[in-house]
Protein backbone atom coordinates (compact mmCIF):
# COMPACT_ATOMS: atom_id res chain seq x y z
CA UNK A 1 0.00 0.00 0.00
CA UNK A 2 1.50 3.30 -1.05
CA UNK A 3 0.79 6.05 1.45
CA UNK A 4 0.75 9.78 0.94
CA UNK A 5 3.60 11.78 2.42
CA UNK A 6 1.18 13.32 4.93
CA UNK A 7 0.14 9.91 6.27
CA UNK A 8 3.76 8.88 6.60
CA UNK A 9 4.62 12.16 8.33
CA UNK A 10 1.82 11.78 10.88
CA UNK A 11 2.67 8.14 11.37
CA UNK A 12 6.36 8.75 11.93
CA UNK A 13 5.91 11.95 13.93
CA UNK A 14 2.50 11.66 15.47
CA UNK A 15 1.23 14.87 17.11
CA UNK A 16 -0.30 14.85 20.57
CA UNK A 17 0.18 11.23 21.54
CA UNK A 18 -0.72 10.66 25.17
CA UNK A 19 -3.47 10.87 27.72
CA UNK A 20 -5.29 13.53 29.70
CA UNK A 21 -6.72 12.93 33.15
CA UNK A 22 -10.10 11.43 32.38
CA UNK A 23 -11.48 12.28 35.82
CA UNK A 24 -10.90 16.00 35.16
CA UNK A 25 -14.29 17.64 34.58
CA UNK A 26 -12.95 19.74 31.74
CA UNK A 27 -11.78 16.66 29.86
CA UNK A 28 -13.89 14.62 27.46
CA UNK A 29 -12.84 11.12 26.40
CA UNK A 30 -14.01 9.22 23.34
CA UNK A 31 -13.05 5.62 22.62
CA UNK A 32 -14.27 4.17 19.32
CA UNK A 33 -13.59 1.11 17.22
CA UNK A 34 -12.94 -2.49 18.23
CA UNK A 35 -9.79 -4.60 18.52
CA UNK A 36 -11.37 -7.30 16.38
CA UNK A 37 -11.76 -4.82 13.53
CA UNK A 38 -8.12 -3.82 13.77
CA UNK A 39 -8.58 -0.27 15.00
CA UNK A 40 -9.36 1.43 18.30
CA UNK A 41 -9.00 5.18 18.81
CA UNK A 42 -8.96 7.02 22.10
CA UNK A 43 -9.28 10.76 21.69
CA UNK A 44 -9.36 13.24 24.56
CA UNK A 45 -10.05 16.97 24.63
CA UNK A 46 -9.64 19.56 27.33
CA UNK A 47 -12.15 22.42 27.13
CA UNK A 48 -11.91 25.87 28.66
CA UNK A 49 -14.60 28.50 28.02
CA UNK A 50 -16.02 26.53 25.12
CA UNK A 51 -12.64 26.27 23.41
CA UNK A 52 -10.58 23.09 23.06
CA UNK A 53 -7.26 23.96 24.61
CA UNK A 54 -5.61 20.55 24.47
CA UNK A 55 -6.13 17.23 22.68
CA UNK A 56 -4.43 13.88 23.02
CA UNK A 57 -4.85 10.53 21.32
CA UNK A 58 -3.81 6.92 21.42
CA UNK A 59 -4.57 4.63 18.51
CA UNK A 60 -4.32 0.93 17.86
CA UNK A 61 -4.57 0.51 14.12
CA UNK A 62 -2.95 0.86 10.76
CA UNK A 63 -0.90 3.82 9.60
CA UNK A 64 -3.97 5.61 8.23
CA UNK A 65 -5.80 5.25 11.53
CA UNK A 66 -2.86 6.67 13.45
CA UNK A 67 -2.49 9.53 10.95
CA UNK A 68 -6.24 10.33 11.01
CA UNK A 69 -6.34 10.62 14.77
CA UNK A 70 -3.08 12.57 14.90
CA UNK A 71 -4.44 15.03 12.33
CA UNK A 72 -7.73 15.51 14.19
CA UNK A 73 -5.99 16.37 17.45
CA UNK A 74 -3.94 18.94 15.57
CA UNK A 75 -7.04 20.46 14.00
CA UNK A 76 -9.23 20.70 17.08
CA UNK A 77 -6.72 22.44 19.31
CA UNK A 78 -7.89 26.05 19.61
CA UNK A 79 -11.23 25.27 18.02
CA UNK A 80 -14.59 26.03 19.57
CA UNK A 81 -16.42 22.89 20.60
CA UNK A 82 -19.30 23.57 18.22
CA UNK A 83 -16.82 23.99 15.33
CA UNK A 84 -15.07 20.74 16.20
CA UNK A 85 -18.48 19.04 15.97
CA UNK A 86 -18.57 20.03 12.31
CA UNK A 87 -15.41 18.14 11.30
CA UNK A 88 -16.27 15.67 8.55
CA UNK A 89 -14.49 12.48 7.72
CA UNK A 90 -14.27 13.59 4.11
CA UNK A 91 -12.08 16.53 5.15
CA UNK A 92 -9.71 14.17 6.95
CA UNK A 93 -9.62 11.73 4.04
CA UNK A 94 -8.96 14.57 1.62
CA UNK A 95 -6.18 16.13 3.70
CA UNK A 96 -4.40 12.76 4.03
CA UNK A 97 -5.25 11.56 0.49
CA UNK A 98 -6.54 8.29 1.93
CA UNK A 99 -7.23 5.54 -0.60
CA UNK A 100 -10.86 4.25 -0.73
CA UNK A 101 -10.01 1.13 1.30
CA UNK A 102 -8.82 3.35 4.17
CA UNK A 103 -11.77 5.78 4.29
CA UNK A 104 -13.11 3.97 7.36
CA UNK A 105 -10.09 5.27 9.29
CA UNK A 106 -11.26 8.85 8.73
CA UNK A 107 -14.81 7.87 9.69
CA UNK A 108 -13.44 6.50 12.93
CA UNK A 109 -11.54 9.73 13.62
CA UNK A 110 -14.73 11.75 13.11
CA UNK A 111 -16.56 9.38 15.46
CA UNK A 112 -13.79 9.75 18.01
CA UNK A 113 -13.93 13.54 18.21
CA UNK A 114 -17.74 13.44 18.37
CA UNK A 115 -17.58 10.86 21.16
CA UNK A 116 -15.06 12.96 23.09
CA UNK A 117 -17.26 16.05 22.79
CA UNK A 118 -20.36 14.09 23.83
CA UNK A 119 -18.51 12.82 26.87
CA UNK A 120 -17.37 16.33 27.76
CA UNK A 121 -20.91 17.71 27.40
CA UNK A 122 -22.36 14.94 29.53
CA UNK A 123 -19.95 15.86 32.28
CA UNK A 124 -21.11 19.47 32.23
CA UNK A 125 -24.74 18.57 33.04
CA UNK A 126 -25.40 19.86 36.55
CA UNK A 127 -26.96 17.80 39.30
CA UNK A 128 -25.87 14.35 38.15
CA UNK B 1 26.21 -2.33 13.29
CA UNK B 2 25.97 -1.69 9.59
CA UNK B 3 23.51 -3.76 7.66
CA UNK B 4 22.56 -3.16 4.08
CA UNK B 5 18.90 -2.27 3.77
CA UNK B 6 16.29 -3.12 2.64
CA UNK B 7 16.39 -6.54 4.27
CA UNK B 8 14.45 -9.32 2.60
CA UNK B 9 12.58 -11.57 5.04
CA UNK B 10 9.80 -12.72 2.73
CA UNK B 11 11.29 -15.84 1.16
CA UNK B 12 7.94 -17.62 1.40
CA UNK B 13 6.51 -15.10 -1.05
CA UNK B 14 9.30 -15.45 -3.56
CA UNK B 15 13.09 -15.70 -3.73
CA UNK B 16 15.82 -13.97 -5.66
CA UNK B 17 16.99 -16.20 -8.49
CA UNK B 18 20.26 -17.83 -7.53
CA UNK B 19 23.10 -16.46 -9.72
CA UNK B 20 24.06 -20.04 -10.63
CA UNK B 21 20.53 -20.52 -11.92
CA UNK B 22 20.67 -17.35 -14.00
CA UNK B 23 23.98 -18.44 -15.57
CA UNK B 24 22.46 -21.72 -16.57
CA UNK B 25 19.37 -20.10 -18.09
CA UNK B 26 21.00 -17.37 -20.15
CA UNK B 27 22.10 -19.45 -23.19
CA UNK B 28 18.56 -20.72 -23.66
CA UNK B 29 17.19 -17.29 -24.48
CA UNK B 30 19.08 -16.40 -27.62
CA UNK B 31 21.53 -19.19 -28.42
CA UNK B 32 19.84 -22.51 -27.75
CA UNK B 33 16.42 -21.00 -28.36
CA UNK B 34 14.81 -23.98 -30.06
CA UNK B 35 11.31 -25.25 -29.44
CA UNK B 36 11.58 -28.42 -27.38
CA UNK B 37 8.85 -29.90 -29.56
CA UNK B 38 10.81 -29.42 -32.81
CA UNK B 39 12.02 -32.87 -33.77
CA UNK B 40 13.52 -31.97 -37.13
CA UNK B 41 16.63 -29.98 -36.24
CA UNK B 42 19.44 -29.48 -33.74
CA UNK B 43 17.85 -26.40 -32.16
CA UNK B 44 14.88 -28.48 -31.08
CA UNK B 45 17.01 -31.39 -29.96
CA UNK B 46 19.18 -29.16 -27.78
CA UNK B 47 16.11 -27.62 -26.15
CA UNK B 48 14.55 -31.02 -25.60
CA UNK B 49 17.69 -32.37 -24.02
CA UNK B 50 17.88 -29.40 -21.65
CA UNK B 51 14.26 -29.88 -20.65
CA UNK B 52 14.77 -33.59 -20.03
CA UNK B 53 17.82 -32.91 -17.87
CA UNK B 54 15.79 -30.50 -15.80
CA UNK B 55 12.95 -33.00 -15.53
CA UNK B 56 15.46 -35.52 -14.21
CA UNK B 57 16.68 -33.05 -11.58
CA UNK B 58 13.16 -32.27 -10.37
CA UNK B 59 12.35 -35.96 -10.09
CA UNK B 60 15.58 -36.81 -8.27
CA UNK B 61 14.75 -34.38 -5.49
CA UNK B 62 11.59 -36.33 -4.56
CA UNK B 63 12.49 -39.90 -5.45
CA UNK B 64 10.35 -39.91 -8.58
CA UNK B 65 10.86 -40.94 -12.20
CA UNK B 66 11.45 -38.14 -14.72
CA UNK B 67 8.43 -39.32 -16.72
CA UNK B 68 6.28 -38.42 -13.74
CA UNK B 69 7.04 -34.69 -13.97
CA UNK B 70 4.74 -32.37 -15.94
CA UNK B 71 5.86 -28.79 -16.40
CA UNK B 72 3.33 -26.00 -15.95
CA UNK B 73 3.29 -22.21 -15.73
CA UNK B 74 3.44 -22.28 -11.93
CA UNK B 75 1.99 -23.89 -8.86
CA UNK B 76 -1.41 -22.26 -9.23
CA UNK B 77 -1.77 -24.01 -12.55
CA UNK B 78 -0.39 -27.22 -11.03
CA UNK B 79 -3.02 -27.14 -8.29
CA UNK B 80 -5.76 -26.43 -10.82
CA UNK B 81 -4.61 -29.24 -13.07
CA UNK B 82 -4.31 -31.72 -10.20
CA UNK B 83 -7.70 -31.06 -8.65
CA UNK B 84 -9.82 -30.31 -11.70
CA UNK B 85 -7.94 -32.96 -13.67
CA UNK B 86 -8.75 -35.72 -11.18
CA UNK B 87 -12.28 -34.51 -10.51
CA UNK B 88 -13.08 -34.46 -14.21
CA UNK B 89 -11.36 -37.73 -15.06
CA UNK B 90 -12.98 -39.65 -12.21
CA UNK B 91 -16.39 -37.97 -12.29
CA UNK B 92 -18.13 -41.27 -12.92
CA UNK B 93 -16.49 -42.82 -9.86
CA UNK B 94 -17.39 -40.09 -7.41
CA UNK B 95 -17.66 -36.40 -6.78
CA UNK B 96 -16.25 -35.87 -3.30
CA UNK B 97 -13.01 -34.11 -2.41
CA UNK B 98 -11.38 -33.75 1.02
CA UNK B 99 -9.15 -30.77 1.73
CA UNK B 100 -8.20 -28.32 4.53
CA UNK B 101 -9.56 -24.93 5.52
CA UNK B 102 -5.99 -23.59 5.59
CA UNK B 103 -5.05 -24.51 2.02
CA UNK B 104 -3.73 -21.89 -0.37
CA UNK B 105 -6.36 -20.04 -2.39
CA UNK B 106 -5.22 -21.87 -5.51
CA UNK B 107 -6.63 -25.05 -3.93
CA UNK B 108 -9.61 -23.53 -2.09
CA UNK B 109 -10.89 -21.51 -5.03
CA UNK B 110 -10.45 -24.48 -7.35
CA UNK B 111 -12.52 -26.57 -4.94
CA UNK B 112 -15.17 -23.84 -4.73
CA UNK B 113 -15.33 -23.81 -8.51
CA UNK B 114 -15.92 -27.56 -8.52
CA UNK B 115 -18.65 -27.19 -5.88
CA UNK B 116 -20.51 -24.93 -8.28
CA UNK B 117 -20.32 -27.74 -10.81
CA UNK B 118 -21.79 -30.51 -8.69
CA UNK B 119 -18.83 -31.64 -6.61
CA UNK B 120 -18.91 -31.93 -2.86
CA UNK B 121 -15.96 -30.77 -0.82
CA UNK B 122 -15.13 -31.39 2.83
CA UNK B 123 -12.94 -28.69 4.34
CA UNK B 124 -11.25 -30.20 7.39
CA UNK B 125 -10.56 -27.91 10.35
CA UNK B 126 -7.09 -27.71 11.91
CA UNK B 127 -5.95 -27.79 15.53
CA UNK B 128 -4.58 -24.63 17.21
CA UNK B 129 -1.09 -25.68 16.11
CA UNK B 130 -2.29 -25.63 12.49
CA UNK B 131 -2.22 -29.39 11.97
CA UNK B 132 -4.75 -31.94 10.83
CA UNK B 133 -4.55 -35.64 11.74
CA UNK B 134 -4.56 -38.62 9.42
CA UNK B 135 -7.55 -39.87 11.40
CA UNK B 136 -9.53 -36.74 10.48
CA UNK B 137 -8.74 -37.44 6.83
CA UNK B 138 -9.69 -41.12 7.19
CA UNK B 139 -13.00 -40.19 8.79
CA UNK B 140 -13.82 -37.75 6.03
CA UNK B 141 -13.27 -40.23 3.20
CA UNK B 142 -16.50 -41.77 1.93
CA UNK B 143 -17.55 -44.02 -0.94
CA UNK B 144 -17.73 -41.07 -3.33
CA UNK B 145 -14.35 -39.58 -2.42
CA UNK B 146 -12.01 -39.36 -5.42
CA UNK B 147 -9.30 -37.05 -4.09
CA UNK B 148 -7.65 -35.88 -0.90
CA UNK B 149 -5.72 -32.63 -1.25
CA UNK B 150 -3.65 -31.62 1.80
CA UNK B 151 -0.85 -29.10 1.63
CA UNK B 152 2.62 -30.22 2.67
CA UNK B 153 3.43 -27.02 4.56
CA UNK B 154 1.39 -23.89 5.05
CA UNK B 155 2.53 -20.72 3.32
CA UNK B 156 1.69 -18.38 6.21
CA UNK B 157 2.88 -20.43 9.17
CA UNK B 158 5.18 -23.05 7.65
CA UNK B 159 3.33 -25.72 9.65
CA UNK B 160 3.86 -29.22 8.26
CA UNK B 161 1.04 -31.72 7.85
CA UNK B 162 1.53 -35.45 8.59
CA UNK B 163 1.90 -36.20 4.89
CA UNK B 164 3.19 -39.78 5.11
CA UNK B 165 0.37 -40.78 7.46
CA UNK B 166 -2.25 -39.13 5.29
CA UNK B 167 -0.71 -40.77 2.22
CA UNK B 168 -1.00 -44.17 3.86
CA UNK B 169 -4.66 -43.56 4.73
CA UNK B 170 -5.36 -42.59 1.13
CA UNK B 171 -3.61 -45.62 -0.32
CA UNK B 172 -5.34 -47.96 2.11
CA UNK B 173 -8.68 -46.49 1.07
CA UNK B 174 -7.68 -46.29 -2.60
CA UNK B 175 -8.25 -42.57 -2.89
CA UNK B 176 -5.83 -40.38 -4.80
CA UNK B 177 -3.65 -38.08 -2.71
CA UNK B 178 -2.54 -34.66 -3.93
CA UNK B 179 -0.30 -32.36 -1.94
CA UNK B 180 0.51 -28.73 -2.63
CA UNK B 181 4.21 -28.81 -1.78
CA UNK B 182 5.09 -25.33 -2.99
CA UNK B 183 6.59 -24.25 0.32
CA UNK B 184 8.18 -27.59 1.23
CA UNK B 185 9.70 -28.71 -2.09
CA UNK B 186 13.46 -28.20 -1.99
CA UNK B 187 13.41 -27.15 1.67
CA UNK B 188 12.96 -30.50 3.42
CA UNK B 189 13.35 -34.11 2.26
CA UNK B 190 10.37 -35.41 0.29
CA UNK B 191 10.01 -38.98 -0.93
CA UNK B 192 6.89 -39.64 -2.98
CA UNK B 193 7.21 -43.41 -2.44
CA UNK B 194 7.69 -43.38 1.31
CA UNK B 195 5.00 -40.73 1.68
CA UNK B 196 2.51 -42.34 -0.72
CA UNK B 197 2.04 -39.12 -2.66
CA UNK B 198 0.18 -39.49 -5.97
CA UNK B 199 0.19 -35.92 -7.25
CA UNK B 200 2.29 -33.01 -6.04
CA UNK B 201 2.48 -29.33 -6.97
CA UNK B 202 5.84 -27.54 -7.11
CA UNK B 203 7.08 -24.10 -8.00
CA UNK B 204 10.45 -22.84 -9.23
CA UNK B 205 10.48 -19.36 -7.73
CA UNK B 206 10.19 -20.61 -4.16
CA UNK B 207 13.50 -22.43 -4.55
CA UNK B 208 15.59 -19.64 -6.10
CA UNK B 209 14.42 -20.40 -9.62
CA UNK B 210 12.54 -18.11 -12.00
CA UNK B 211 8.87 -17.10 -11.72
CA UNK B 212 6.41 -18.48 -14.22
CA UNK B 213 7.49 -22.13 -14.02
CA UNK B 214 5.92 -24.87 -12.00
CA UNK B 215 5.55 -28.60 -12.14
CA UNK B 216 3.22 -31.37 -11.18
CA UNK B 217 4.36 -34.79 -10.09
CA UNK B 218 1.89 -37.34 -11.46
CA UNK B 219 2.38 -40.94 -10.30
CA UNK B 220 2.68 -43.52 -13.10
CA UNK B 221 2.60 -46.78 -11.20
CA UNK B 222 0.65 -48.14 -8.24
CA UNK B 223 -1.63 -46.42 -8.92
CA UNK B 224 -1.36 -44.91 -12.38
CA UNK B 225 -2.86 -41.43 -12.10
CA UNK B 226 -4.74 -39.99 -15.04
CA UNK B 227 -5.76 -36.37 -15.36
CA UNK B 228 -8.18 -34.64 -17.68
CA UNK B 229 -6.05 -31.88 -19.24
CA UNK B 230 -7.17 -28.35 -18.51
CA UNK B 231 -5.21 -26.67 -21.29
CA UNK B 232 -5.77 -28.21 -24.70
CA UNK B 233 -3.56 -27.93 -27.74
CA UNK B 234 -0.51 -29.63 -29.13
CA UNK B 235 -0.45 -32.49 -26.64
CA UNK B 236 2.81 -31.50 -24.93
CA UNK B 237 3.81 -33.04 -21.60
CA UNK B 238 2.22 -36.41 -22.42
CA UNK B 239 -1.04 -34.67 -23.12
CA UNK B 240 -1.30 -33.41 -19.54
CA UNK B 241 -0.50 -29.83 -20.42
CA UNK B 242 -0.32 -28.39 -23.90
CA UNK B 243 1.71 -25.34 -24.78
CA UNK B 244 5.26 -24.66 -25.94
CA UNK B 245 7.63 -25.32 -23.09
CA UNK B 246 9.28 -22.41 -21.32
CA UNK B 247 12.75 -23.80 -21.95
CA UNK B 248 14.89 -21.18 -20.13
CA UNK B 249 12.50 -21.27 -17.18
CA UNK B 250 12.54 -25.05 -17.03
CA UNK B 251 16.34 -25.11 -17.26
CA UNK B 252 16.42 -22.68 -14.33
CA UNK B 253 13.98 -24.82 -12.37
CA UNK B 254 16.19 -27.87 -12.94
CA UNK B 255 19.31 -26.07 -11.78
CA UNK B 256 17.46 -24.72 -8.73
CA UNK B 257 16.36 -28.27 -7.89
CA UNK B 258 19.91 -29.57 -8.27
CA UNK B 259 21.30 -26.92 -5.93
CA UNK B 260 18.51 -27.56 -3.43
CA UNK B 261 19.26 -31.29 -3.43
CA UNK B 262 23.00 -30.87 -2.99
CA UNK B 263 22.87 -28.07 -0.42
CA UNK B 264 19.80 -29.07 1.56
CA UNK B 265 21.37 -30.67 4.65
CA UNK B 266 23.78 -27.80 5.24
CA UNK B 267 21.44 -25.06 4.15
CA UNK B 268 18.42 -26.13 6.15
CA UNK B 269 20.53 -26.47 9.30
CA UNK B 270 21.82 -22.92 8.79
CA UNK B 271 18.34 -21.53 8.14
CA UNK B 272 16.85 -23.32 11.17
CA UNK B 273 19.58 -21.79 13.32
CA UNK B 274 18.83 -18.29 12.03
CA UNK B 275 15.06 -18.76 12.40
CA UNK B 276 15.47 -20.00 15.97
CA UNK B 277 17.75 -17.09 16.75
CA UNK B 278 15.12 -14.66 15.43
CA UNK B 279 12.34 -16.43 17.35
CA UNK B 280 14.22 -16.70 20.63
CA UNK B 281 15.57 -13.16 20.57
CA UNK B 282 12.15 -11.71 19.80
CA UNK B 283 10.68 -13.66 22.70
CA UNK B 284 13.40 -12.27 24.92
CA UNK B 285 13.16 -8.69 23.72
CA UNK B 286 9.42 -8.26 23.50
CA UNK B 287 6.76 -9.25 26.00
CA UNK B 288 3.29 -10.40 24.94
CA UNK B 289 4.47 -12.06 21.77
CA UNK B 290 3.04 -15.39 20.66
CA UNK B 291 4.19 -17.95 18.14
CA UNK B 292 1.53 -18.95 15.61
CA UNK B 293 1.57 -22.62 14.70
CA UNK B 294 3.52 -25.66 15.79
CA UNK B 295 7.00 -24.95 17.11
CA UNK B 296 8.39 -28.34 16.06
CA UNK B 297 6.43 -29.36 12.96
CA UNK B 298 7.42 -26.39 10.86
CA UNK B 299 9.56 -25.56 7.83
CA UNK B 300 13.12 -24.35 8.52
CA UNK B 301 12.68 -20.74 7.43
CA UNK B 302 9.20 -19.82 8.65
CA UNK B 303 8.34 -17.71 11.66
CA UNK B 304 4.86 -16.34 12.31
CA UNK B 305 4.34 -14.31 15.46
CA UNK B 306 1.70 -12.01 16.90
CA UNK B 307 2.67 -8.86 18.74
CA UNK B 308 -0.29 -8.18 20.98
CA UNK B 309 -1.88 -4.73 21.21
CA UNK B 310 -0.29 -3.59 17.96
CA UNK B 311 -1.92 -3.71 14.58
CA UNK B 312 0.25 -5.59 12.07
CA UNK B 313 0.15 -3.10 9.26
CA UNK B 314 1.33 -0.25 11.45
CA UNK B 315 4.25 -2.43 12.49
CA UNK B 316 5.04 -3.22 8.86
CA UNK B 317 5.01 0.50 8.16
CA UNK B 318 7.54 1.02 10.93
CA UNK B 319 9.69 -1.77 9.53
CA UNK B 320 9.81 -0.14 6.14
CA UNK B 321 13.38 -1.27 5.56
CA UNK B 322 12.41 -4.89 6.07
CA UNK B 323 10.35 -6.87 3.58
CA UNK B 324 7.90 -9.10 5.40
CA UNK B 325 4.18 -9.76 5.45
CA UNK B 326 1.32 -9.58 7.92
CA UNK B 327 -1.87 -11.47 8.61
CA UNK B 328 -3.51 -8.15 9.27
CA UNK B 329 -6.66 -7.31 7.37
CA UNK B 330 -5.27 -3.92 6.56
CA UNK B 331 -2.66 -5.38 4.26
CA UNK B 332 -5.25 -7.24 2.23
CA UNK B 333 -7.74 -5.86 -0.24
CA UNK B 334 -10.57 -7.79 1.42
CA UNK B 335 -10.04 -6.28 4.90
CA UNK B 336 -10.44 -9.77 6.36
CA UNK B 337 -7.67 -10.93 8.68
CA UNK B 338 -5.78 -14.09 7.74
CA UNK B 339 -8.18 -17.03 7.31
CA UNK B 340 -5.31 -19.39 8.10
CA UNK B 341 -4.70 -17.87 11.54
CA UNK B 342 -8.46 -17.58 12.18
CA UNK B 343 -8.83 -21.30 11.38
CA UNK B 344 -6.21 -22.05 14.05
CA UNK B 345 -8.45 -20.38 16.59
CA UNK B 346 -6.70 -17.03 16.83
CA UNK B 347 -9.08 -14.19 17.51
CA UNK B 348 -9.25 -11.35 15.00
CA UNK B 349 -7.14 -9.20 17.27
CA UNK B 350 -4.20 -11.60 17.31
CA UNK B 351 -4.56 -12.22 13.59
CA UNK B 352 -4.38 -8.45 13.02
CA UNK B 353 -1.19 -8.35 15.08
CA UNK B 354 0.71 -11.05 13.23
CA UNK B 355 3.88 -10.88 11.19
CA UNK B 356 5.27 -13.55 8.89
CA UNK B 357 9.03 -13.54 8.69
CA UNK B 358 10.63 -16.04 6.33
CA UNK B 359 14.33 -16.64 6.15
CA UNK B 360 16.24 -17.99 3.19
CA UNK B 361 19.49 -18.70 1.43
CA UNK B 362 20.87 -15.17 1.56
CA UNK B 363 19.78 -14.14 5.06
CA UNK B 364 22.62 -13.29 7.45
CA UNK B 365 22.92 -13.36 11.21
CA UNK B 366 23.55 -9.61 11.17
CA UNK B 367 20.26 -9.06 9.39
CA UNK B 368 18.41 -11.17 11.93
CA UNK B 369 19.89 -9.22 14.83
CA UNK B 370 19.14 -5.92 13.16
CA UNK B 371 15.50 -6.92 12.62
CA UNK B 372 15.15 -7.96 16.27
CA UNK B 373 16.42 -4.54 17.38
CA UNK B 374 14.13 -2.77 14.97
CA UNK B 375 11.05 -4.74 16.03
CA UNK B 376 11.84 -4.24 19.71
CA UNK B 377 12.12 -0.49 19.21
CA UNK B 378 8.96 -0.09 17.17
CA UNK B 379 6.82 -2.43 19.22
CA UNK B 380 7.63 -0.25 22.19
CA UNK B 381 6.84 2.94 20.29
CA UNK B 382 3.54 1.59 18.93
CA UNK B 383 2.47 0.18 22.28
CA UNK B 384 3.10 3.57 23.87
CA UNK B 385 0.64 4.82 21.28
CA UNK B 386 -1.87 1.98 21.76
CA UNK B 387 -5.00 2.54 23.88
CA UNK B 388 -5.27 -1.24 24.29
CA UNK B 389 -1.79 -1.46 25.80
CA UNK B 390 -2.69 1.40 28.15
CA UNK B 391 -5.83 -0.43 29.30
CA UNK B 392 -3.91 -3.63 29.86
CA UNK B 393 -1.34 -1.72 31.92
CA UNK B 394 -4.23 -0.33 33.98
CA UNK B 395 -5.39 -3.86 34.62
CA UNK B 396 -8.49 -3.68 32.41
CA UNK B 397 -9.59 -6.94 30.81
CA UNK B 398 -10.12 -6.09 27.13
CA UNK B 399 -12.69 -8.87 26.82
CA UNK B 400 -14.84 -7.18 29.46
CA UNK B 401 -15.39 -4.16 27.23
CA UNK B 402 -18.36 -3.89 24.91
CA UNK B 403 -16.67 -2.82 21.71
CA UNK B 404 -18.72 -1.28 18.95
CA UNK B 405 -17.93 -3.26 15.83
CA UNK B 406 -17.70 -1.13 12.75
Amino acid sequence: MAYSDKVIDHYENPRNVGSLDKSDETVGTGIVGAPACGDVMKLQIKVEDGVITDAKFKTYGCGSAIASSSLVTEWVKGMKVEDAMQIKNSQIAEELSLPPVKIHCSVLAEDAIKAAIADYQKRQKPGD
Amino acid sequence: MTVKTPIYLDYAATCPVDPRVVDKMVPYFSQAYGNAASRTHAFGWAAEEAVENAREELAKLIGADAKEITFTSGATESNNLAIKGVAEYLHEQGNHIVTLVTEHKAVLDTCKHLERHGHEVTYLPVAPDGRVTAQQVADAIGPKTVLVSVMFANNETGVLQPIAEIGKVCHDKQVLFHTDAVQAYGKIPIDVEAMSIDIMSMSAHKIYGPKGVGALYVRRRRPRVRLAPQIHGGGHERGNRSGTLNVPGIVGFGEAARIAREDMPEESARIVRLRNRLRDRLRQAVQHVTLNGSEEQVLPGHLNMSFEYIEGESLLMALKDVALSSGSACTSASLEPSYVLRAMGLNDELAHSSLRMTIGRFTTEQEVDYVVELIEKHVKRLRDMSPLWEMVQEGIDLNSIQWAAH
